[in-house]
Formats: structure tokens, C-alpha cells, sequence
């Protein structure tokens, strides 16, 4: 299957009065048509700004420092504003963290609905009211005909999401970025709006790139899953092997620290330490502190992404020669 | 109970949320409260942990600030060691032995002050140590406990990330040397593997202080490492409350078989979800009859016209009509629940 | 000397660094604080003793013209005053009122709005309203009541004695209402965190915490409507002393040698309006640049 979406080697600065901040730091992945990609990680491990470097919504004094993004083939990195306006919103959608913040509070939803179908799509007025009703109809919105004139804050919170999940929708962009849907909602909540947002994009045959920290959304919703760490991906593979057979230590952790709810444990698996901040990675592997099956490779050289059992991971430990050795792993 | 630290007996709590009175005189409306927490009891036990656990407007909130006496009830009772918790707090020796840990690790710490002042407040107000070499010692001692290191006492808030001022505010809530901690979503604002870490430390110095503590969360899964007792709590009552392990062995109440099965399933086991339609109503304006009847799947007419008691059934009570009438039907059983 | 290092390093301090506009009306400024502050010994004259005063003196036009001599740089005024002394020693008098009637504007306005914030309800209606009735009446309509309601109630002898505590008092009056607004919206804002919570729950007074805990986290943008007020209140001080109601003639502060000037304006001494609204334009503008670039460069969003 041909890319969709193609991220290569990106790299992503700061430029500070204090110096240059390597945000993100060749990061490498890839999404198919229709396929769901989650991007795991922590505060701080650069999802959300991969995410809005894709967009094309990167926030001075943050740059593009190297590498490539491509849609659908063609460089978008290096598009115009203007340019990137095209694609944004008619062929990549978005849909962020905070619905109140998201939608408009002055004007109706149903204003904000048809201004964004207009935009993109030649529609008259009465079309594109049309087509917002039964967007809103298909995001659940009872009474959606009554409900297309209502505000913002008449709705809630779970409400909203579906609204600003049917405003991503509604140009039947090719590709949506998910950034944190469902952490501001109450947990049965999550459950309906990621049902939601499966369902009409497998409909659709909407690629999803779905950034999250809750493993648990990613594993009822990815296909694939690419893990991040101080700016890096540092696993990447199908959702079935990240979640229960991991390859890369940090990965292994993280899973191990998610307390389970089918027992009670005297004490949770905890990994010590906490992820770099951006002007103190170490050399080497940026995991290497904290990594209980470090040895003297990883404090010196930094991995790449290498093929690690049913996953890559960028781990020394699945390196050839390490294997071949048959010291650890 | 006879060792309970802390108890609620029937406790209400009201909050006016009428509109400005001169909008109401001129629409002529009536004023409006808010019933945010109803008729709630429990019980701690010492060196116990009781956790509540519930969503949006559930009330879990109101009851961390009404165990820690910020506010009176407006109706029942709230006694500390027996006796009223308003009058505990009014004697300084009783007030210290009890201290609170919030949700947002940004908002907990004044951003003006350095750590080692944030920390050493309770000590000067309670006058536990006077002197400044006293109380620099004990703080670094508060910060050593919490896996920091004494010298961070020097800098300020914004120089930690989020877990480690979550344990900043850990060591402020220990330096009063209480007895009962209240934990308001300790975690809720943490990444998952620092979530490991601060859970870890609060059993643990549970453990080695005798601590009682009574943890709030809207996250299941977190509350089964850390409690003994549970209860459950759906717009301002608590529908199920018992032993942690009974009630996720098996759930009784129709509303913690929805948070139990809203959970995403890690273990992917093709666990059936069926998430339950609708969402939190307003608590301004709660439907009758039992609150969760819209939303449930069991309902009868009783439900939404009759107010549901406590069932006893072993060491769990469940405000639940079904239940009572023993209609409710087994949980099929899901994948991986012991 | 850690300190002045970390402090030079800052970004307040770089930005400044950076902006030239900033560091310009800086020292403008500063030349002309010295000057006020110093005036005793920089003026070679003392326009106030009335009687070194030689009407002989008078008119005499500034030094760079032709009939003009050294000994008075800026000319002399009617009285045979020495306007450069004089410009002096009314700046002076300038900084002095302006700065005293915004420290009290400040003092009014963050305990009320600190007050207002904190305890809501009524309270907090009442103190608002009172301030809301304040800000719709002009700032020197108000200065010119309390004045001539004091110099009604006083007896003459006591009047000029006070009018200068009058005048800080009139001008202060007239600005507090803004520091009250400010302070109460991040009151209310810090009120709702944690950290105060924490504060009440060890049962800390009232008192107590709005003074250690909130106090140092609303003073931010007091400072710099602070600023920006102090250019206002020293044109309130001119004005009013333009308009005969300020300070006493015999103390004149740069208004009234404005206002003196008027007169003479037209009739070929154009020194004695000129010189003193030189000077006051002068304080005002650098005041007002440093106070726009302060603002901006404690704003956390433009950074």
C-alpha cells in the first residue's frame, strides 16, 4: 500500500536567545491510506509537535531544521502558508485536545459547520446547512436539525467533541491528526467518541494519525503504533506486538508501569528516573540513564530504528552483532 | 467504628447557583441550588485507604474538600475520631494531623515561592519547628523522603516537571506530620510511568506512617493498587460502596459495570464494549427516582419514581432497585477479571 | 554579585539591552531624575527665595541669543526667576507629586481590589460599583472638588502648607480604581488555585494568605499600569497647576511656568512657556516609552 503520509528524517529547532533546542530529532514514520496510526509517548516526547509540524501549524520560534514531510507523494513542509491553507482542512484534518477552545463561541455550530464546508467545497448556502445537518446527524447529535443553530456552550463536553469531530470530518479529508481527543473527557465518554471516530473513519477510509499518551485508546483504535522518546520514534509496529510484546526497553516499561485492571498488585512495575528535558539528552541512546539492560554500546553510539522481532525498535540490543553475540536479549 | 478516623454521616452539600438576583427578579426565577453531594456516608478506618471514584460531576471533589473541613456540610455530619470535624479543626494540634494533595501539579505550588518555603509552611504555621536551622534540616529530610534531593529546596516550582512537583507537594503535605491525607486526583495530571512512581511512593509511606488516606480518582485502574475500601459515586450519591476487591470481582451496581466495561481493554482480549449511550445529566437539574435511570439498562418504572435505599449484600452496599429486587443478571464474564 | 550576573542575564534586562527606544528615554529620564533630585546643588539658583529675586533680572532672554548671558542658561521669567533653576526644582516637585499620588493609587487600588477578590459577595459589589462611579467622572473634575472643597474648609494659613498632601490625594483618587480592577481580576484568578487551597487547609488567616500567597502573584501587571499612570499623574499635576489650582505660586512647578508663559508667548518672551513644556514633555514621553516597553517585555506572550 502506497504511503499516504510520509515523515522523513524530520527534525524540528527552537531557536532561542539561549541557544538551538532539538525538539524533534529524525523522526521517521510512515502512514497508509485508511490505516490508523497511534503516536504514544510522554510530556515532552514531541507527539503534539509532530503532529502540528505536519499540519503546518508550528509555533515560532519553532522551524522545520531537516527532512521531509510528504503527502500523497508531494513535499508539504515547504509549502507557502497559503499553500498549506489549501491542503489543510480539505485534504488533512484536525482535531485537538480541548473542544471549548476548538469551536468558536460567538458563532453557532451550525455557522462554524457550513463556513468550513463552504470553504473548501463549491456549495451554496442551503447545501452546506444541508450537509451539516447530516454530519451532526452522524456524529450523534439528537435533533441535529434543532441543534444545528445552538452555540458552543450549550453543549457538553462530550457534545462538543462530536461536534469538532464532525467539523474535521465534513471536507472528507484524506488524513485526520487526532491530537489527544479524548483526554479532557469523562471515561465513558472516551469509549463513545473513539467508537465514533472508528467507525466513520473506516467508513471514509480515513487515514487517522492519533496522538495520545492512554495506551489503552491505542489499543483499541491503532493499527500501528510508534512510540516517542525525547524527540524520537523508538519503536514502531503493529499494535498487537507493541502492546504485548514489546521490543524496546522504554516500551516494555511503559507498558509494565499501566496499572492493570485485572489485578491488584502490592506494587506497580515503576521505571526510575524521568525523560530528558530538551537541553540535557544524553549521548548515545537518549534512554540509556534509566534502561535496565543498558551496556556500553548504548552510552556511545545512537540507534536507528532496526528491525527487532515483530517490531523495529531503535535499541542496540537487536542490533546484529548483539543478537549474533547472543549476550543479552 | 471504633477506630475510624474518618467518618460521614449523611452528608449533603448545597451550593447556590442561582443567577444574580437582580436577573432573577426581573424573569422572575426561583433560586436554584445544586445538590453536589446527597446523603452520603462512609468510613475510614485507620491505616486504610477509601477511594472514591466517579466522573464529571459525580462529587468526588466536594467530598475531598468537605473531609478536609474547607467547607461545612449543610446537612449530617462530618466527625474526625469522633468527634465534629469543624471543632477539630478549631483546636490547631487536631488540625495538623490531617493535610491534602491536589490534582494539578501547576497549580498546587505558589510559582513565587522557593520549594523549601512551599514546604516548610505547615512547619512554621503549626510551630512544629522554629529556627532556621531546624526547620532547613527537616525539610531536606521531607524532600529525601520523597525521592528528591535536599538542595532542590533552593529552586523554585518551574524548574520540575510535573511528577516531581507532585512529590514537592507530597513532602508539603507530610511536613504538618498528619495522620489522614486526602488525595484529589493525585495522578490524573501525570504520564502514566511517573503515575507508577508517585503510587508507589503514597503506599509506601502509607505503610511506614500508619497514614489513613481518602483518594479521589475518575481511573479504576489506578484505585485498585492503591485502596482497601471503594465507592462509587454517580451525581453526588455513592451507589456502590464496599472492599476494593469485592466490588471489581464482582460489580453489582449498573453504573460500575459501565465504568468497568468503559475502559479501554490493554489486554485486547476482543473484549465485547459496548459502551453505554448518553452522558453525565446536569446536576442542577437530576432526573427523578434514581438518577442513573435514563441511562440504564436495567430500568423499570420503580426506578424512575422511587428513590433507591442500600442493599446490604456481604461487605458491599448498593443503591440500586434491581439489585433489591435481585433482577439484576450476572456480569457475563469479561477477560482477565478475577 | 551572583545576582546582578543572573540578573543582567535576564530577559527583562535583555530585552531592554536590545531596545533602543528603551534605553534612550532610560537616560533621558535619568538626567532628569538626577536633576530633580540633586536640584539644590546643580541649580544656580534658588527660585523660591523670593527674596534673591531682582525684577532688574527679569525677561532676560536665554543664553545661545544675543542679548542673552551665561548666568541664566534659559533665560529668566517675569519675576526674575531663573528658569533653569526653576524648571529644576519643578520637576522635582513634578516627580515628587507624581510619584506619592501613584504609590497611593496603588495602595488604595491593591487592597481594595485584593479585598474585593478575595471575599466576593457583596463586598466585593459594593467596592466595585464604588469604583465604577469613580472612573465616569474625569480625573481633574474630581481633583478640582477635593481642592476647592479643602481650600474652603481650611483656613488660609494652613492651605499652603497641605496643598501639595491635597494634590497627591486629589491625583491618587482619581487612579485607584484601575489598580483595584486589575488586582481584583487576578485575585479572583489565583483565588480558584491549588496552592491558596493548600493555604487554607493548614487554616492559615485570611489576611495571611492574601498577603504571602497572592500579593507577589498579582503585583506583575500593577507595575506596569503603574508606570503608565505616573506620565498621566504628573500631566494631572500640570494641568492642575495650569488651571491656578495646583500648587501654590510661590512653589511653582513646571505647570504654573507654563502657565505664566502663556501670557508671553505672544509678546516675544517665548522662553518662559517654551523651556518648562519642553521640560515636562520630556518626563512624560520617556516615562511613557519606558512604561510601553516594560509592558511589552513582561508580557509572556510576545516573548
Amino acid at each position: 500500500m502506497a504511503a499516504l503520509l510520509e515523515v522523513d528524517q524530520l527534525s524540528v529547532e527552537f531557536v532561542t536567545r539561549r541557544g538551538r533546542l532539538l525538539a524533534l530529532d529524525g523522526v521517521d514514520f510512515s502512514i497508509a491510506a485508511g490505516e490508523v496510526l497511534g503516536v504514544v509517548g510522554e510530556s515532552g516526547a514531541g507527539k503534539s509537535l509532530t503532529g502540528a509540524a505536519i499540519i503546518g501549524l508550528l509555533e515560532k520560534p519553532g522551524r522545520i531544521r531537516a527532512g521531509q514531510i510528504r503527502f500523497d507523494g508531494k513535499r508539504i513542509d515547504d509549502l507557502s502558508p497559503d499553500g498549506m491553507r489549501g491542503i489543510r482542512g480539505k485534504q488533512i484534518g484536525a482535531i485537538f485536545q480541548d473542544p471549548l477552545t476548538t469551536l468558536n463561541p460567538l458563532y453557532t455550530v451550525g455557522r462554524q459547520l457550513a463556513e468550513t464546508i463552504q470553504t473548501h467545497l463549491p456549495l451554496s448556502d442551503a447545501d452546506a446547512r444541508a450537509r451539516a445537518i447530516s454530519w451532526l446527524e452522524r456524529v450523534g447529535i439528537p435533533a441535529a436539525a434543532r441543534r444545528i443553530d445552538s452555540y458552543p456552550h450549550e453543549f457538553s463536553g462530550g457534545m462538543r467533541q462530536r461536534v469538532v469531530i464532525a467539523l474535521a470530518l465534513c471536507t472528507e479529508p484524506r488524513l485526520v491528526v487526532a491530537d489527544e481527543p479524548t483526554t479532557a473527557l469523562d471515561v465513558s465518554i472516551q469509549a463513545q467518541i473513539i467508537g465514533l471516530l472508528k467507525e466513520l473513519t473506516r467508513e471514509h477510509g480515513t487515514a487517522v494519525m492519533l496522538v495520545t499518551h492512554d495506551m489503552g485508546v491505542i489499543a483499541e483504535t491503532a493499527d500501528r503504533v510508534a512510540v516517542m522518546y525525547a524527540g524520537r520514534v523508538i519503536e514502531i509496529g503493529p499494535v498487537a506486538d507493541i502492546v504485548q510484546r514489546p521490543s524496546h526497553p522504554y516500551t516494555q516499561g511503559l507498558m509494565d508501569s499501566i496499572p492493570a485492571l485485572d489485578r491488584r498488585l502490592a506494587r506497580l512495575r515503576q521505571i526510575d528516573g524521568a525523560m530528558p528535558r530538551l537541553n540535557a539528552i544524553p549521548p548515545g541512546c537518549p534512554y540509556n540513564p534509566r534502561c535496565p539492560k543498558v551496556f556500553d554500546r548504548c552510552v556511545r553510539d545512537r540507534p536507528g530504528l532496526m528491525p527487532a522481532r515483530a517490531t523495529r525498535a531503535a535499541c542496540w540490543l537487536y542490533a546484529p552483532e548483539t543478537v549474533g553475540e547472543g549476550a543479552h536479549g | 467504628m471504633v477506630d475510624a478516623v474518618l467518618q460521614a454521616e449523611n452528608v449533603t452539600r448545597r451550593f447556590d447557583v442561582s443567577r444574580p438576583w437582580l436577573q432573577r427578579a426581573i424573569s422572575r426565577e426561583p433560586k436554584q441550588s445544586l445538590r453536589a453531594v446527597d446523603d452520603v456516608s462512609f468510613s475510614i478506618a485507620k491505616g486504610q485507604t477509601l477511594s472514591l471514584v466517579g466522573e464529571s460531576g459525580c462529587g468526588k471533589s466536594t467530598i475531598a474538600r468537605l473531609a478536609v473541613g474547607l467547607y461545612p456540610p449543610s446537612e449530617g455530619r462530618m466527625l474526625f475520631e469522633g468527634q465534629s470535624l469543624s471543632a477539630a479543626r478549631a483546636q490547631p494540634e487536631l488540625r495538623r494531623r490531617m493535610n491534602m494533595i491536589f490534582q494539578d501539579p501547576y497549580a498546587s505550588l505558589n510559582p513565587r515561592w522557593r520549594v523549601r518555603d512551599i514546604v516548610a509552611e505547615p512547619l512554621r504555621a503549626f510551630g512544629i519547628l522554629t529556627g532556621r536551622q531546624a526547620v532547613t534540616e527537616r525539610v531536606g529530610q521531607l524532600l529525601e523522603q520523597v525521592g528528591l534531593s535536599a538542595r532542590d529546596g533552593e529552586k523554585f516550582p518551574h524548574e520540575f516537571s510535573g511528577g516531581q512537583r507532585q512529590r514537592i507537594s507530597i513532602a508539603r503535605a507530610l511536613s504538618s506530620e498528619p495522620d489522614f491525607l486526602v488525595a484529589d486526583e493525585p495522578t490524573s495530571a501525570l504520564d502514566v510511568s511517573v503515575q507508577a512512581q508517585i503510587l508507589n511512593l503514597l503506599r509506601e509511606l502509607q505503610e511506614r506512617m500508619q497514614l489513613t488516606y481518602l483518594f479521589i480518582s475518575h481511573n479504576l485502574a489506578v484505585v485498585r493498587h492503591v485502596s482497601d475500601q471503594l465507592g462509587v459515586m454517580y451525581l453526588g450519591r455513592i451507589v456502590e460502596i464496599g472492599p476494593g476487591e469485592s466490588i471489581f470481582s464482582n460489580p453489582r451496581h449498573p453504573y460500575t459495570r459501565l465504568l468497568l466495561d468503559a475502559i479501554p481493554d490493554l489486554a485486547m482480549t476482543g473484549r465485547a464494549r459496548t459502551p453505554v449511550g448518553g452522558e453525565v445529566p446536569s446536576p442542577i437539574d437530576p432526573p427523578s427516582g434514581c438518577t442513573f435511570h435514563p441511562r440504564c439498562p436495567f430500568a423499570n418504572a420503580r426506578c424512575s419514581a422511587e428513590r433507591p435505599g442500600y442493599t446490604i449484600d456481604g461487605a458491599v452496599s448498593v443503591a440500586c432497585h434491581a439489585v433489591e429486587e435481585r433482577r439484576l443478571p450476572p456480569r457475563e464474564s469479561t477477560a482477565g477479571l478475577a | 554579585m551572583r545576582a546582578l550576573a543572573r540578573a543582567w542575564d535576564s530577559d527583562v534586562v535583555y530585552s531592554f539591552r536590545r531596545t533602543p527606544v528603551a534605553v534612550i528615554s532610560a537616560a533621558i529620564l535619568l538626567a532628569l531624575v538626577i536633576g530633580a533630585v540633586f536640584c539644590r546643588w546643580i541649580a544656580p539658583f534658588d527660585p523660591y527665595d523670593l527674596a534673591s529675586l531682582n525684577l532688574m533680572d527679569s525677561f532676560q532672554p536665554p543664553a545661545f541669543m544675543p542679548e542673552g548671558t551665561t548666568a541664566h542658561w534659559l533665560g529668566t521669567d517675569d519675576q526674575g526667576r531663573d528658569m533653569l533653576s526653576a524648571i529644576l526644582y519643578g520637576a522635582r516637585l513634578s516627580f515628587v507629586v507624581g510619584l506619592s499620588s501613584v504609590l497611593f493609587a496603588v495602595v488604595v487600588g491593591v487592597v481594595v481590589g485584593l479585598v474585593a477578590g478575595y471575599v466576593g459577595g457583596s463586598a466585593d459589589a459594593a467596592l466595585m460599583r464604588l469604583a465604577d462611579v469613580q472612573l465616569s467622572f474625569p480625573a481633574i473634575l474630581i481633583a478640582l472638588l477635593i481642592d476647592g472643597v479643602v481650600s474652603v474648609s481650611l483656613p488660609i494659613a494652613m492651605r499652603e502648607g497641605v496643598q501639595v498632601y491635597v494634590l497627591i490625594f486629589a491625583i491618587g483618587v482619581s487612579f485607584w480604581p484601575q489598580f483595584a480592577r486589575t488586582v481584583r481580576g487576578s485575585t479572583l484568578v489565583e483565588r480558584g488555585k491549588e496552592y491558596v487551597m493548600a493555604a487554607q487547609v493548614i487554616g492559615l488567616s485570611s489576611p495571611r494568605i492574601l498577603l504571602t500567597h497572592i500579593l507577589p502573584n498579582v503585583l506583575g501587571p500593577v507595575l506596569v499600569i503603574a508606570t503608565l499612570s505616573l506620565g498621566l499623574a504628573i500631566i494631572s499635576e500640570a494641568t492642575l497647576s495650569y488651571l491656578g489650582v495646583g500648587l501654590p505660586p510661590t512653589q511653582p512647578s513646571v505647570g504654573t511656568l507654563i502657565r505664566v508663559g502663556n501670557d508671553f508667548l505672544y509678546s516675544g518672551e517665548w522662553w518662559i512657556a517654551l523651556f518648562p513644556g519642553i521640560a515636562l514633555l520630556l518626563i512624560v514621553l520617556s516615562i511613557n516609552l519606558l512604561g510601553d516597553w516594560l509592558r511589552d517585555a513582561l508580557n509572556p506572550r510576545l516573548r
